[in-house]
């Protein structure tokens, strides 16, 4: 093709920049086998370790035997807390301020707690020798319910906090207490409910589940005893932080400490925290100077390394008979389970939960979170969430709900009534944040015309008719959600992780001949980042996708960031990326003045280069500005073409969508089939819309999941229940609805590019839109809010209390 | 009895078209004979007892979980892995293109299996339904996609391995 | 999850390996598909000390007609019970229940004889063998002996299965041409056992039913053959009254535990729930519509 006759439409098209459909770069090793995950790395004299775990989810420990173990071929070393004391290492700082038993010291506090570690030859010989450690137990009592945490009699989980009446986050109120969070005004709010026409108050919890992405948790120490320098290649969203935190436990210099987080495979929040199994790994590996493999099983993963939500909200809101809110009042029970590891900024225990007055233009609102201790797996990640704001989603969503039955007014009328119109933005909430940027109505009506909600209404109605004369068993609920996110932790004045900024981080070089490599601090687990990342720098430098490398995961080489969870990193590493490449682009527009011969402020951006204003034949590609910035820099300028960005944002971003749900009920078996899903997301600039629609998808499909069967369980003596896929419920290709995706596109006005991040909303939006599909369901039966999930035994059970299995 | 008795025993499979023989454990798992014997690394462990299909390969024609089978088991066997799928000429199988195509794969884990599965399916129903499709891979989890565009993607490569152009059902 | 030590065995014949299974006693367990057997393994909540492999037993594999039955090779996996077109047209609940089991994958590991033999009450089977009336065919070094399969289960996990002993073949005698079949089962996925499952063959005579057996998986510690709740329908017209008799009936035997798929109460009434529409499917073939 001869370049000169390019069109500006091809010149365009060449470089697959923002918007392009770019297929993906991952996916050409994806396809053959060539990923490389944790556990495909092997190291000479590869060791294995895993762990002896509690049977008992509450326990003395009396006395562990590992002698037959150890007397077991192959079997190299059993490590427990004592072994561990002399360094220090029984007890890690949890992200939230509190600590955690690495290896239990004297004492289980939920099952599978771990007790011993034990490493091997290969993983056949250490699973040989897990069943020949023998532990003593003295059973102690249990607390699982978490509303008798604070019960006087109830048992101490905590001993190791006796007499500590003031935690991490403020004072505490009992010995299973972990802190109290209120944020808003109380007195403007409870004047709001005394002088209320109308409220509602519901409990509203969101179960316990797990993000369960299918690798489990695993890493691969190896400490080099010579330099003193230790390689851990592992499993981490955010493997910066694992490298502070390694350091810093450790005592080794950070500068010797190499993290690597190879290709992994999925995350959704489980891969943020620090886990004993990394350091247990080190440690075994600083012993036997070999390196030490862990790898977690599925039943390990399910039942130790984290869980999400187990919130209990207790959801009020005030209104007037006309349908408008004028108060909120949410008080939250948080079961945080044996250890406070909740993976929220450290300053944040109960996350952004004060997103909870939602799309809607409260006056004013108060929220009030306790957190307490049970004996069950800590954790508290954000489950493909920003922190805790499906959570508050679900809540607000559902309480609307709620109210729109009591107020006999349409739940999508009642939700228009009460948005916060485009002219509001940006928006104080009543809780403290400024909401960037929205158009709430625009969404909300493209939605209901998408999926012809009044002809639906009008269908129900006409189905809750024959239901009643009894000529069909089916009942059809219509969820509606329209929610807010608030994602892109964070501006360092709000979001820290241990006392380190939630900034993030780019670094591109612009090679001599134009190509290009590009670093980040962000981690991708399967959203794209080395297709949408170069799709950033293409359009902002005009080099085509395809020349540009993208590098993440290690630390040696990547600028520090804080890594990828919480929608976070298009808003933030993505930021920083335009803004490095933006540095870049300035010096190449001195660079091709130098070579027009004509002042930089004559010059004009102009797709893959610059040109002269009103001249444009006369311009300089990219391409040859890199090889004149190495080559033929101007007199007195540095030569090479390369630029780093730390970003810290000005604000959160706040994508929101308007989602629905038709659902048919079969009452005799409490069966839900899902006859549409339609979402409409808005995330402002959209990048790579085939990306956007897949992480939709995916989102949906984990969105369905949880609602509808996806928890972790315990019973009343702490055992924890169904952890394996066989009852955690993970849909397949049959049971997973179709999803139709549409969108709005609202720029955020502080961003870069204009972008707010999308992999969360549609597990934000989704869980709630499939809850309240099943409540409107029942709805016209006088059922006001059922809890979650919404397995057919349970849906079933909901019928039974409504008396329709007469 | 002692267990240190226990001999390793010969175990001759054709792999990807190579014959191999290694001596075993009996208990040896057909997905560690693969990953960690042939450093085939492409299938991979999700759940460990047979639901998420992450292991997936083809013997003799047919899919098989490989945590759920010793390697034994397949004495004598072919076995095709996820390395093995392209074409011989070193171009990829319609159904490697696919999932590129149709954004059929996010972190990329369940995808060596999905992908044999696939194969086997269509090998057995050269053009199949959605509902067939999505029967037929309901052996294999995935967290990321959500399946659609897996359908899609495997819908894609059923088009061009009946020689014909992919048409995307209308929304 | 790897499993413990064992030794292996690989017999050639039949004989050689029930003479290796009653050698080697209450320490060796045959090995079909592995697909209950190796992740029970893997949990080391099986340490059997010698597997004795029948892949290699021709034998056992394969459909055939025989003196009015259907005889299935116990080694015959589910994918091949699915494509047999002599189950598909003397035998379609068998087609329709393997459909039902685990997934493409595992079926095509997974064997009859492994389904029915190892006393899962979470197995799909051995309702479906119960409602046919079939028999297994045990064999010993002492020979064979035929057990019902109505007789053979004892509790989760027992069954009459002796040590020494291994099923050989199932033997199912044909209903007539054009009679009435359906297996209706809940389940939460694709993968899942049963919350509740219900079997029934009949057969019609204009319009009452002429013969019907019922059986129920899933819903106690052993496959149940609804006794009762068959005879209930017998020379009616499947009126509804009739119907929610049967589904009583088959409530009345149920005895569920309380586990992930609901409690023993919701599991008992789905118990009903499919009788009832077992029933109604099953009727709905018998007369062609």
């Amino acid at each position: 093709m001869n370049e000169m006759v390019i069109t500006r439409e091809q010149r365009e098209a060449r470089l697959e920049g923002m918007g392009c459909k770019r297929k993906r770069v991952e996916d050409i090793r994806f396809t053959q086998g060539k990923g490389q995950y944790v556990d495909d790395i092997k190291l000479p004299g590869m060791l294995h370790g895993d762990f002896v775990r509690s049977q008992y989810a509450h326990a003395r420990i009396k006395r562990i035997d590992a002698s037959r173990a150890l007397a077991l071929p192959g079997v190299i070393a059993v490590i427990t807390a004592e072994e561990l004391k002399p360094l220090g290492l029984h007890w890690m700082p949890t992200l939230a301020g509190d600590v955690q038993a690495v290896l239990a010291d004297g004492k289980v506090c939920f099952q599978n707690q771990e007790i011993a570690f034990v490493v091997a030859e290969n993983r056949y010989v250490v699973d040989d020798a897990l069943q020949l450690v023998e532990v003593e137990y003295e059973e102690l009592p249990v607390l699982v319910d978490p509303f008798t945490a604070m019960d006087p009699d109830a048992p101490v989980l905590r001993p190791d906090l006796d007499g500590k009446t003031v935690g991490a986050h403020g004072p505490r109120k009992h010995h299973n207490h972990i802190f109290e969070w209120t944020i808003g005004d109380k007195a403007a709010t409870d004047e709001a409910f005394n002088s209320a026409e109308v409220t509602i108050k519901e409990l509203i919890s969101y179960h316990r589940t797990h993000p369960s992405p299918l690798e489990t948790c695993q890493c691969l120490a190896s400490f080099d005893k010579v330099k003193g320098e230790l390689t851990l290649y592992g499993t981490f969203q955010a493997p910066h932080v694992i490298r502070t935190v390694a350091s810093l436990l450790s005592k080794i210099p950070e500068h010797k400490i190499h993290v690597i987080a190879p290709d992994i495979g999925g995350g959704f929040g489980n891969k943020v925290g620090a886990y004993s199994g990394y350091i247990c790994a080190i440690v075994a590996s600083i012993v036997t100077g070999l390196p030490v493999k862990w790898v977690e099983d599925r039943m390990e993963n399910l039942s130790t390394t984290s869980f999400a939500r187990d919130y209990h909200m207790t959801t009020e809101i005030a209104a007037t008979k006309d349908g408008k809110v004028t108060g909120l009042r949410v008080h939250v029970l948080a079961d945080h389970g044996a250890f406070d590891a909740c993976a929220d900024p450290s300053k944040w225990p109960a996350g952004f939960m004060n997103i909870v007055t939602g799309s809607y233009d409260f006056p004013v609102a108060h929220l009030a979170v306790d957190g307490v201790y049970t004996n069950k797996a800590p954790g508290g990640v954000a489950y493909r969430c920003s922190f805790r704001v499906t959570e508050a989603a679900y809540c607000i969503e559902r309480a609307m709900d709620v109210l729109a039955q009591k107020l006999g007014m349409d739940p999508a009328d009642l939700r228009m009534k009460n948005f916060i119109r485009r002219e509001q933005f940006p928006y104080q909430s009543a809780l403290g944040w400024e909401y960037d940027s929205g158009d709430y109505h625009l969404a909300m009506q493209k939605a209901m015309d998408a999926i012809g909600y009044r002809e639906l209404r009008a269908e129900q109605k006409a189905r809750q008719d024959a239901f009643r004369r009894g000529e069909t068993r089916e009942i059809m609920g219509i969820g509606v959600t329209f929610f807010t996110e608030i994602v892109g932790a964070g501006p360092s004045k709000n979001c820290d992780i241990l006392g380190v900024a939630m900034f993030d981080s780019a670094e591109i070089r612009i090679h001599p001949t134009g190509s290009i490599i590009a670093r980040m601090g962000s981690k991708s687990q399967g959203q794209g980042h080395e297709t949408t990342w170069a799709q950033i720098i293409a359009t902002e430098l005009g080099i085509p996708a395809d020349d540009i490398m993208i590098e993440e995961g290690n630390t040696d080489t990547a600028p520090y960031g804080l890594g990828t969870y919480g929608s976070r990193s298009t808003p933030v590493a993505g930021a920083a990326i335009a803004m490095a490449a933006r540095k870049i682009k300035n010096k190449a527009q001195m660079i091709a003045a130098h070579l027009l011969e004509v002042s930089e402020y004559d010059l004009e951006w102009d797709i893959d280069g610059f040109r002269v204003k009103g001249n444009p034949e006369r311009s300089k590609t990219m391409k040859e500005i890199a090889w004149a910035a190495y080559n033929a820099p101007p007199p007195g300028l540095e030569p090479g073409l390369e630029a780093v960005n730390y970003y810290d944002p000005p604000n959160m971003t706040y994508p929101f969508g308007a989602y629905f749900c038709v659902m048919d009920i079969d009452v005799d078996t409490g069966v839900a089939r899902i006859r549409r899903f339609y979402a409409l997301d808005d995330c402002g600039t959209r990048i790579n819309p085939m990306i956007i629609e897949g992480q939709v998808h995916g989102g949906l499909t984990e969105a369905f999941a949880i609602a509808m069967g996806q928890e972790i369980k315990y019973d009343e003596m702490g055992n924890v229940q169904g952890a394996s896929f066989m009852d955690f419920f993970l849909p397949t290709a049959v049971e997973t609805p179709h999803w139709e995706t549409d969108h709005t596109v609202t720029p955020s006005p502080h961003h870069p590019i204009g972008a707010k991040g999308v992999g969360e909303s549609p597990n934000v939006g989704g869980v709630p839109c499939f809850s309240n599909a099943v409540n409107d369901a029942f709805g016209f039966l006088g059922s006001t809010h059922i809890q979650m999930p919404h397995d057919a035994w349970r849906v079933w059970e909901a019928a039974k209390r409504l008396g329709l299995h007469q | 009895m002692d267990m240190s008795e226990i001999d390793t025993i010969p175990v001759t499979v054709t792999v990807n078209g190579r014959k191999v023989q290694r001596f075993v454990e009996p208990r040896t798992l057909l997905i560690h004979f693969l990953r960690e014997e042939l450093n085939l690394t492409g299938a991979h462990i999700g759940c460990e007892t047979s639901h998420c299909g992450a292991c997936t390969v083809e013997i003799d024609g047919q899919s098989v979980k490989s945590c759920t089978m010793f390697a034994v088991q397949a004495d004598g066997s072919a076995v095709t892995t996820v390395e093995g799928l392209a074409n011989p000429d070193g171009t990829l199988h319609a159904l490697q293109e696919g999932f590129r195509q149709m954004h059929g794969l996010q972190c990329g884990y369940c995808t060596p299996g999905m992908l044999m599965r696939a194969k086997v399916l269509l090998s057995e129903n050269p053009d199949p339904t959605e509902a067939e499709i999505r029967h037929g891979i309901a052996g294999n989890l995935c967290r990321c996609t959500g399946y659609q565009n897996i359908v899609k993607a495997i819908q894609y490569a059923a088009a061009k391995l009946n020689g014909r152009e992919f048409q995307e059902a209308a929304e | 999850m790897i499993p413990g030590q064992f030794v292996y065995h690989r017999p050639s014949s039949v004989a050689e390996a029930v003479g290796l299974l009653a050698s080697l006693g209450e320490e060796a367990r045959p090995l079909a598909g592995g697909h209950s057997l190796i992740p029970m393994m893997k949990l080391r909540m099986a340490s059997p000390e010698h597997l004795v492999d029948l892949g290699g037993l021709a034998d056992l594999k394969g459909v055939r007609e025989e003196a009015g039955s259907i005889v299935i090779g116990a080694t015959t996996t589910q994918a091949e019970l699915i494509k047999s077109d002599l189950l598909a047209n003397r035998l379609p609940i068998i087609r329709e229940t393997a459909l039902l089991i685990a997934d493409p994958q595992i079926r095509t590991k997974g064997t009859i004889g492994g389904n029915v033999a190892n006393g899962d009450p979470g197995n799909d089977m051995p309702g479906v063998m119960q409602c046919l009336a079939a028999d297994y065919v045990l064999t010993s070094p002492a020979g064979e002996r035929v057990v019902a399969a109505r007789d053979f289960y004892q509790g989760a996990y027992f069954t009459a299965l002796e040590a020494g002993e291994l099923l050989t073949a199932l033997r199912v005698p044909v209903p007539p041409a054009g009679h009435g079949f359906a297996y209706e089962k809940l389940k939460r996925k694709v993968g899942d056992y049963a919350t509740a499952a219900a079997a029934v063959i009949l057969t019609m005579n204009g319009g009452t039913v002429a013969t019907c057996s019922i059986a129920l998986t899933n819903v106690a510690p052993t496959p149940l053959f609804a006794e009762a709740a068959s005879r209930l329908v017998v020379g009616t017209s499947l009126d509804a009254a009739t119907v929610k008799a049967a589904a009583e009936a088959a409530k009345a035997i149920a005895d569920p535990a309380t586990d992930g798929r609901g409690t023993a109460e919701y599991r008992r009434e789905m118990a009903g729930v499919m009788v009832a529409r077992a029933l109604a499917k099953a009727e709905s073939r018998a007369k062609g519509t």
